[in-house]
């Protein structure tokens, strides 16, 4: 890197997105967000806020969770994206879809690709023993998923329908009752 | 956004000494500040520098019996790390205090230190500030306002450092790692990173132009008690109006100042035996605040005072 090219505004690389290689071509200023969306045809990933602030546009890099908007879609060269339409299709939901669906967890539906996304990554975090604000024991090697956690930790994803407890319900169904 | 060029650093040497070549290079750890100041042009690099990739996530035990953390560790891993939970609770409850988990995943160490003020003037292109444009005069003085400073202000800037983690550091007595472009290597007390405002907002930090920070070391915990109290408009996910880190008999305060607030005149007020209240008027004797932000001063005496009491009965 003694030398770096400093006069190339676009790139081309290899990204997977919902299990499959993708090879695409980019304009350095383009968030994973508009790879998704505008190259990608992959829709639903919503871009609400655009600045990291709405949650609407979270997926999975690599199992985690992060806002699709604040990334640059270059610094996922190589990496495995799980966007809503990996976690499941209709005819093939994912349980956490259909519990979304049975507990009316939105009205709009623009915030729930995201929701349910952020959720997944969540539930994953809790399990591997991350603590959050209201994480009493943080040297208890299992985290107890009370509501007060769920509620805390889902904070990153705004819903003004303001379905909330209609997605706690959603969630918990999932994660099993409550600790 | 402006157009950029890009590269991937291969060494965090490397990485300080190409942001030396290029003015106008900023580097790019987990983005989650930096693209959303470039979105709003407030940041304009023309080059970007990669360093997210560098090898710079480790968290491992020095030999002293502290920890020292990669500076590209996300702020969900050091906030995870089990040394980091059950040695430095009060770490931990700073950086669980900030932002959203999608946040904190993408965020890191280092770029938590770096990040930029939250200032609504400095993120308002439309409107006058020191730090965007030097000169050009401070829009919150006239502004009124909630959040800004009331220690440590200056005629010039009166915006606050948004970091939780930092605050923590300070009253942990950590140390930065930097690497220059030169390809020296310096350990700077976290109390003598960032800078108050003075006559010079737009320098931020003692960080010279293109130097990279590497990893926080922390020292062995200090004995006694450790806690992050922080005060804010919602429970989850907003910025703080107040916060306090107490880790032994150190003390900072976080969203006072430009920088994480050391309160040293509390801790020795406290040495000698003060009561709370006594401690925290002592810190706040010099306190000013612009109007709509007066109630912060009252807040911090509450907040000092309440942390410090209850933990003597104890």
């Amino acid at each position: 890197m003694d030398t770096p090219v400093r006069d190339v505004t676009r790139a081309a690389f290899e990204i997977t997105v919902n299990g499959e290689a993708q090879q695409v071509e980019v304009d350095l200023r383009t968030t994973l967000l508009d790879l998704l969306r505008e190259q990608l045809g992959l829709t639903g990933t919503k871009k609400g806020c655009d600045h990291g602030q709405c949650g609407a546009c979270t997926v999975l890099v690599g199992g985690r969770r992060i806002n699709s908007c604040l990334s640059l879609a270059i610094m996922h060269e190589g990496e495995a994206v799980t966007t809503i339409e990996g976690v499941g299709l209709p005819g093939n939901l994912h349980a956490l879809q259909t519990a979304f669906l049975d507990r009316d967890a939105f009205q709009c539906g623009y915030c729930t690709p995201g929701q349910i996304c952020s959720a997944l990554g969540m539930l994953l975090e809790v399990r591997r023993g991350e603590p959050s604000q209201v994480t009493e024991d943080l040297a208890a090697e299992t985290i107890p998923l009370t509501d007060e956690e769920i509620r805390e930790r889902m904070s990153g994803n705004i819903c003004r329908c303001s379905a909330y407890p209609q997605i706690l319900e959603a969630i918990r169904d999932v994660a099993g009752a409550a600790a | 956004m402006r157009p950029f060029t890009y590269e991937r650093a291969e060494s965090a040497a490397g990485a300080a000494k190409s942001a030396a070549e290029a003015p106008g290079a900023r580097f790019l750890a987990g983005g989650t500040n930096l693209l959303d100041l470039m979105k709003l042009e407030i940041e304009r690099p023309t080059h970007l520098i990669d360093v997210g990739r560098l090898p710079l996530a480790e968290i491992e035990e020095t030999a002293d019996g502290g920890l020292r953390i990669g500076a590209m560790a996300t702020n969900t891993a050091a906030a995870s790390d089990l040394r980091v939970r059950t040695r430095y609770p009060v770490l931990t409850h700073a950086l669980v205090a900030g932002a959203s988990a999608q946040l904190r995943n993408k965020a890191t160490v280092g770029g938590n230190l770096m990040q930029r003020t939250r200032c609504g003037y400095f993120y308002d292109a439309s409107k006058p500030c020191n730090k965007r444009e030097p000169g050009a005069g401070c829009s919150a003085l006239e502004g009124g306002g909630r959040g800004f400073a009331i220690l440590g202000a200056s005629e010039a800037c009166v915006a606050v450092s948004p970091s939780d983690m930092a605050v923590a550091l300070s009253a942990l007595a950590a140390s930065v790692e930097t690497v220059t472009p030169a390809g020296t290597v310096r350990t700077i007390p976290i109390d003598e990173v960032h800078r108050l405002p003075g006559d010079t907002p737009q320098i931020e930090t003692n960080l010279e132009p293109g130097e990279l920070v590497t990893a926080v070391v922390l020292p062995p915990p200090p004995e006694g008690r450790q806690e992050y109290r922080k005060v804010r408009d919602r429970a989850s996910y907003a910025g703080g109006l107040f916060s306090l880190a107490l880790a032994g008999e150190r003390m900072a305060l976080g969203a006072v100042a430009l920088k994480p607030w050391r309160a040293t005149k509390a801790e020795a007020a406290r040495a000698a035996g003060a009561s709370g209240a006594e401690a925290a008027e002592a810190e706040l004797a010099d306190a000013r605040g612009l109007g709509g932000n007066d109630f912060k001063i009252t807040l911090a005496r509450r907040v000092i005072a309440a942390a410090l009491e209850e933990g003597m009965d104890r």
